[in-house]
């Protein structure tokens, strides 16, 4: 069985249509690349399989249980995470902070008013702990607006990963970074992988060539061509327009 | 910026080091405000604004959300301050509870239209509503008593059970509300700093994001308006017993206006105690200034617009950045804030 699978997945804004029919199953600890032109629609996909946008047709099964049109806090705490390709942080709260409100154990306090949030040793210890897994052990108490642009794009993903997701969304996480920042993200990407299950839109072919089990190409609304890494440097259509000529 | 004013361990605290001075130098006023030649009234309005103003920046401040139309809430408080006493029973906690419950419940029918929005829509609706409940209280003559007010309010005495203090006085009065304003700060700053405030404080900086770690946004907002406006209706019961009587004036666009730029000036936006800062200038000015010139309300205008302009941050945050001696940068980006709540910047 697939961890999560869309079927059909059909998506209009007004009448333009930007998802014609998208199908896509990974299996658990799978990591799945998704590439394609720009505004080939990625994005709205994830929007989809993370409850932002409803499909008008098509499903999201996750493990099994339609998710269909629920909204994003419930699937979020059903177990997807993502990461956005504009980076979306909570500017004015440390990255430690930041890391806290991922935490499935603060979620569940989040109506709490009497206790005081800070001094909870446990949530504390479990944030830095996850900061320390994406490299930023030493900067928990740096305001996530004064971290660096390569030391953001790590927050984003720990801030998924501290809700300890069975499926984590990454939109184009190696975005913006210098060679130094990607290497340090495919490590880091290296080390989730297996143990969880990825899907990660990316412009860069190496870094997704380099550790993608398999690759979804999505293009004019539909998947155009999906393998492994090595089938998909043989595909026709990869071959023509160019995506896979770095190989 | 709220937790970046204060230490992770003031965060933690029921009762802080700047908390505890506050309440000591207030308990003083008593004994010196006539010889500045001011006098004990003005330390009740006081207070009483800065505990409506501090429930109003839940909204503005913490979750970011612009609400114009508050004076709605506060003015309900006093009518129902004054109606329960008249009509129900006339026993002072009764009928601050009143005050707080029925301005909680109009919070939160307005809470159910306007939590989908944010931005200037969010203000427009807000302002809608709070026109609606204003035009509603002067029209409902046989109730509210009009443009005329609800008269005859009297100031219940503060029963305890074995013993109950006379609050006529408007010494007696003063303390009562200082005791009120001590205890209603401390449960604010506990809430501001409680789980539930740290995710509302999130919100304002990503709804998006927040949803997308679990949250149910749309609970948050409109919990946190209804809290809101229900602690307002409760400053507004202590003001119908400061008056000795309701008013429809509190709640009309333009004295919902005033503790919108009381929490601006003051520096709600980054500060917990902005609010505070801004109420007691705001009514000194009106004071002082106001003996001097009709004008005074120019004066607090030319003021409010040098703040948006210069220092968008309000005055909390200006001293707060002079001790912290933040670089003129810093200052500069946390000050776009007060713009991007108007336009509903945050993604
Ligand atoms: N909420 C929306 N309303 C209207 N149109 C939208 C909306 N969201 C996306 N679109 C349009 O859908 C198309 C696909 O956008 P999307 O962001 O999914 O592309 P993408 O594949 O992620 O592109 P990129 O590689 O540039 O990130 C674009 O033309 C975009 O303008
Ligand atoms: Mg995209």
């Amino acid at each position: 069985m697939s961890m999560i699978e869309a079927a059909g997945v059909h998506v209009r804004f007004g009448d333009r249509v930007v998802l014609e029919s998208v199908d896509l199953a990974v299996g658990e600890g799978e990591f799945h690349g998704v590439m394609g032109p720009n505004g080939a629609g990625k994005t709205t996909f994830f929007n989809v399989l993370t409850g932002r946008v409803k499909p008008s047709r098509g499903s999201i099964r996750l493990g099994g249980e339609d998710v269909t049109g629920l909204s994003p806090h419930r699937i979020a705490a059903k177990g997807i995470a993502r990461s956005f390709q504009i980076m979306t942080l909570f500017d004015e709260f440390s990255a430690r902070d930041n890391v806290m409100m991922g935490l499935p154990a603060f979620r569940a306090r989040g109506l709490d008013i009497a206790r005081a949030a800070a001094g909870d040793r446990r949530l504390t210890d479990q944030a830095t702990e996850t900061l320390s897994g994406v490299g930023l052990a030493d900067k928990g108490d740096i305001r996530a607006k004064d971290l660096s642009y390569g030391d953001r794009r790590a927050l984003e993903i720990a801030v998924a990963l501290a809700q300890a997701p069975r499926v984590l969304c990454l939109d184009e996480p190696t975005s913006g970074l210098g060679s130094d920042g990607v290497q340090r993200l495919a490590a880091l990407v290296a080390r989730l992988k297996g143990k969880l299950t990825i899907v990660a839109i990316e412009h860069d072919m190496e870094f997704l060539f380099s550790l993608a089990d398999r690759i979804s190409v999505i293009h004019w609304g539909q998947v155009v061509a999906r393998g492994t890494p090595h089938e998909l440097q043989q595909n026709e259509w990869v071959r023509r327009s160019n995506l896979g000529k770095f190989a | 910026m709220m937790a970046n004013s204060t230490t992770s361990s003031d965060a933690a605290r029921l009762v802080t080091p700047t908390m505890l001075v506050l309440w000591l130098v207030l308990a003083t006023v008593p004994l010196w405000i006539t010889r500045i030649g001011l006098y004990p009234y003005l330390g009740i309005e006081i207070l009483i604004w800065s505990l409506y103003a501090l429930a109003f920046n839940l909204v503005l401040g913490t979750a970011g959300l612009p609400s114009f139309g508050h004076g709605a809430y506060f003015g309900i408080g006093a009518y129902a301050f004054g109606l329960c006493q008249f009509d129900i029973v006339a026993n002072l906690w009764v009928c601050l509870a009143a005050a707080a419950v029925v301005a909680g419940i109009a919070g939160a029918l307005v809470a159910l239209f306007i939590s989908h929005r944010r931005g200037i829509y969010y203000a427009f609706m807000t302002i809608a509503f709070g026109q609606i409940f204003w035009t509603l209280a002067i029209k409902s003559h046989s109730v509210t008593g009009g443009e005329d007010g609800l008269l005859k309010i009297s100031r219940l005495p503060a029963d305890f059970g074995l013993v109950s203090f006379d609050l006529t006085d408007n010494v007696a009065f003063y303390y009562f509300v200082l005791a009120v304003f001590a205890v209603g700060t401390a449960i604010l700053w506990r809430l501001v700093h409680s789980p539930y405030g740290r995710v509302v404080a999130a919100i304002r900086q990503s709804e998006v994001r927040a949803a997308h770690l679990g949250y149910n946004v749309w609970l948050y907002k409109a919990s946190v308006f209804t809290l809101s406006a229900a602690l307002s209706g409760f400053s507004g019961g202590l003001f119908a017993m400061a008056q000795l009587a309701a008013f429809p004036d509190v709640m009309s666009l333009h004295q919902s206006g005033y503790v919108v730029m009381m929490t601006l000036v003051g520096g709600g936006l980054v500060s917990f105690w902005g609010p505070v800062i801004g109420v007691f200038l705001f009514l000194t000015a009106r004071d002082v200034i106001g003996a001097l010139t009709n004008a005074w309300m120019l004066y607090f205008g030319l003021l409010f617009m040098a703040i948006v302009l210069f220092r968008p941050e309000g005055i909390a945050g200006a001293l707060s950045a002079a001790v912290q001696q933040h670089s003129i940068n810093a200052l500069r980006r946390r000050g776009t804030s007060a713009m991007r709540l108007l336009v509903g910047g945050g993604r």
